[in-house]
């Protein structure tokens, strides 16, 4: 039993990490697109970012110095992912839901944090017992009332249910199951059974000795295989979110004469579109750079 | 009938209008359109219209898709639109816009956030059609099950559609019902953007299919590029109409302007949308006669495309918008200029400034800016006396989306309107919180069928909310009122919907541009710039 559990872990994780960065590379190689920013940009001097400005608000923009503001970004990124403050400002009756299912995970995830710190030093384990034990069943309780409220949306605003497939449901129950499961699991444990901390010292090296109650064994298992499941489903927003932000919404970025964007451009000047509409031009060997150059008005006349 | 319209209703195999807007559904407009005596009611489609295009959506038609001649035909077409399905997700057809395209396709946890940001939506009262995701659901759908060939799994986990004709020709329609303003991206949590999807799908028809809004494709970008401009003036034409304006203008002001025409190394080239040209001739004038009292060493273009910057490919096809924008650049490289500024003309300032830039290498990147922020220094610098008591009556400023939101050009406009206009008020909200004229993405050209009707009840109705509201101290026929647009395709839109609505004979709302602001109040030239007639 306590074999299987650590193997499930090891293999769900592993499957979990693997898809986070195969999905983040896949991003990441898409080509660069053309400017589609959106403004405010955080990024901007203040002045300007608090109006939503941009430097095309000065006359001869390029002769001045680029100005590129982190900690405007962070400013905006804070609220934004500790509190969805998007959410918050644009759609309040989904935020209460949104904001206790988020606060759960990020709670859950800096439990993982103490337990494994906790594991690593036995010194300070009793001191952070009371922490993670907090932390943990506050997590717990965020992401299941989280979770039952998001899919409470889902089934009585009629904008959602409309757009709601059997997936998402699924989606938000599994994390329903897998709360209750493991909560309920480590609750109603055995003495025999490993603690939280125990049983993920005995992961670390693989301690084959170690009893695990069949209901934490569960709840373990089954959280293990929700996390896996993650990167495979719309809830890996996380990593859009990124791109979605820095690579479109505040990509501002200018494309300076002899700079890497116009070298990157460049090579994709030289892709062979293969649209078919007369107007464009593309025969499968024509580049985008010989189709942008042509005049199809031009043509036709011809 | 809007809170249960399924989305596979889309797919359904018959001609029947998906949905049918009702005047009592729309939101409700502020005096003194809260009379329903000035509502106006919708013309319908002709039953030639019905039968001979593909009108199944709502009730209207913007793209007059002819509808195929027997099931080969659709069968054709519909493999013509999953062929262009997989060219939109691949890099080698699409590099431009693939990254934030697949963000949009993979990560909606239709939250629905979108939906309270979209103008259309609000104003439609809510209908289920006009809701932001619901186009894009539709191409989410697509997406899974056809470019990554999802199975039952994939059904399950992200919906299921049937594809056939009258899906495709639904939603060629649907993507011609988003102002592409991009108001939902900008409150979508996650970043993603509806707006977008319009987009992609209008080039998907375009690119692969070559269907597009006539007004945009031929009478647009196909005309620009043929004769110079899409108001199809040829060079020749165009110098003759400057010419008259410049005369008119040295008459109107007492101040002569000769307009340069293809003045080598000149400091800017600047370039009107021509529509203003044709239909609001003392905007280009009031250019002219600002640029001439400031001392600015300016040329127009009368070489092909340089005299017009409207680029309308930036709304459904990169081909046309790439090849539109490399003739600007070309033409400002050839004259050896310092600068491209861009007149009063919200989708050309973010096409030539902002989209086109990663496309604009080596020598034909030359520097380009807005007219407003030259506006604005000339304005400031005291070059020019003013007399701000000139502008002595009500004006509100509209922001034009691609200006503001897509641009981050907000506070140039607003600090000349506070310098010059005594009694200025703004919108709610503004800035690049603004909403959509309801012209945006070419509407503001489009006129087919009963299009207008759409146009201005549910595309324009919340901007038209916001202008009434802002007027509201003075709404009645007593005081005239400006509504400043320093956008071509605003002005358009203005011009139509308060027509549609009587507000001019009956409110005495006028619309107009920005530098007519500016020369009403400059205290050197013959007052009253501004006729206060309506045109």
């Amino acid at each position: 039993m306590t074999i299987a559990v650590y193997l499930c872990v090891y293999a769900c994780l592993a499957v979990f990490v693997i898809g986070v960065v195969v999905r983040t590379i896949r991003y990441a190689r898409t080509p660069i697109h053309l400017r589609w920013e959106l403004y405010p940009v955080p990024h901007e001097q203040s002045d300007r970012a608090g109006h939503g400005g941009s430097y095309f608000e000065t006359t001869d923009w390029w002769t001045k110095p680029q100005h590129f503001s982190r900690v405007g970004e962070v400013r905006a990124m804070v609220p934004e992912i500790a509190w969805l403050q998007a959410l918050r400002e644009s759609n309040r009756p989904l935020w209460y839901s949104s904001v206790l299912f988020h606060l759960g995970l990020y709670l859950s995830t800096g439990t993982a944090v103490l337990i494994l710190l906790a594991t690593m030093m036995p010194s300070a384990s009793s001191r952070l017992h009371i922490v993670y034990s907090i932390s943990g069943y506050a997590a717990m309780t965020c992401t299941l009332f989280g979770a039952v409220g998001l899919t409470f949306r889902r089934w009585t605003d009629p904008g959602s249910r409309n757009y709601t497939s059997p997936a998402d449901i699924f989606n938000l129950q599994f994390f329903v199951v897998a709360c209750a499961v493991l909560v309920a699991g480590y609750l109603v444990r055995p003495p025999i059974s490993a603690t939280v901390v125990q049983f993920t010292r005995g992961l670390i090296t693989f301690d084959t000795s170690l009893q695990v109650g069949r209901g934490f064994g569960a709840g373990i298992v089954l959280s293990a295989v929700l996390i896996a499941y993650i990167p495979f489903t719309h809830m890996s927003h996380f990593i859009a979110k990124y791109f979605s932000y820095h690579r479109v919404r505040w990509d501002d970025h200018v494309n300076a004469r002899g700079g890497t964007i116009e070298r990157q451009v460049a090579e994709y000047l030289q892709y062979r579109p293969s649209w078919s509409a007369p107007h464009v031009g593309a025969d499968g060997h024509k580049t985008w750079a010989e189709l942008a150059t042509t005049n199809p008005s031009l043509e036709v006349k011809k | 009938m809007k809170d249960t319209l399924d989305i596979k209703s889309v797919s359904q195999r018959n001609h029947e209008s998906l949905v049918h807007v009702e005047n009592s559904d729309l939101l409700p407009l502020p005096p003194p359109l809260d009379d329903p005596s000035r509502e106006r009611e919708w013309a319908t489609l002709t039953a030639q219209a019905t039968q001979k295009y593909e009108c199944g959506l709502d009730d209207t038609c913007a793209v007059s898709v002819p509808r195929p001649a027997n099931e080969i035909e659709e069968q054709r077409l519909v493999a013509q639109f999953l062929s262009g399905l997989e060219k939109l997700f691949s890099a080698e057809n699409n590099w431009t816009f693939l990254q934030p395209l697949l963000l949009t396709m993979e990560h909606c946890t239709h939250c629905q956030t979108c939906a309270e940001a979209c103008h259309i939506f609000e104003a439609s009262g809510g209908n289920e059609l006009y809701r932001p995701i619901f186009r894009s659901e539709i191409l989410r759908r697509l997406y899974f099950k056809y470019v990554k060939h999802g199975g039952l799994l994939s059904a399950w986990q992200h919906g299921d559609i049937e594809l056939n004709w009258p899906m495709v020709a639904r939603l060629i329609e649907l993507s011609y019902r988003c102002n592409l303003c991009r108001r939902c991206a900008q409150t979508c949590p996650i970043g993603l953007d509806n707006g977008l999807v319009a987009h992609e799908l209008r080039k998907l028809f375009s690119q692969e299919m070559g269907i597009a809004a006539k007004e945009l494709h031929q009478q647009g970008s196909m005309l620009q590029l043929k004769v110079g401009s899409s108001t199809g003036m040829s060079p020749e034409v165009v110098k003759d109409n400057i010419a008259f304006i410049d005369e008119d203008i040295s008459e109107r002001t007492g101040i002569e302007v000769h307009t340069p025409w293809d003045v080598d190394s000149a400091d800017v080239l600047l370039i009107h949308n021509a529509g203003e040209i044709m239909a609001w001739p003392e905007n280009p004038g009031a250019f002219a006669l600002i640029l001439t009292m400031a001392g600015v060493k300016w040329t127009m273009s009368s070489e092909l495309v340089g005299y017009d910057s409207i680029n309308y490919g930036l709304w459904y096809d990169d081909f046309q918008f790439a090849r539109v924008a490399l003739k600007h650049a070309e033409i400002a490289r050839k004259l050896k200029v310092k600068k491209i500024v861009v007149g009063e003309c919200g989708h050309a300032h973010k096409a030539l400034c902002v989209v086109a830039d990663r496309l604009l290498c080596g020598d034909l990147n030359i520097p380009r800016e807005s007219s407003l922020t030259l506006l604005r220094d000339i304005v400031m610098s005291g070059q020019i006396r003013f007399d701000p008591t000139r502008n002595d009556f009500p004006v509100t400023l509209h922001d034009p989306c691609n200006l503001v939101r897509l641009m981050g050009v907000v506070e140039p406009q607003r600090e000349i309107v506070q310098l010059l206009c005594p009694r200025f008020r703004e919108m709610e909200p503004h800035g690049v919180n603004n909403y959509c004229c309801g012209g945006g993405s070419g509407f503001a050209i489009m006129s087919g069928h009963n299009f207008p009707d759409w146009r201005f009840h549910v595309a324009g109705r919340k901007k038209l909310q916001q202008v009434l509201t802002a007027f509201s101290d003075c709404i009645g026929p007593e005081t005239p009122k400006y509504l400043c647009a320093p956008c071509s395709n605003c002005k358009g839109q203005f011009r139509d919907m308060l027509a549609y609505y009587d507000l001019w004979e009956q409110n005495r709302i006028l619309y107009g541009g920005l530098v007519e602001l500016i020369v009403n109040a400059m205290a050197d030239a013959k007052p009253g710039f501004i006729e206060w007639e309506w045109r």
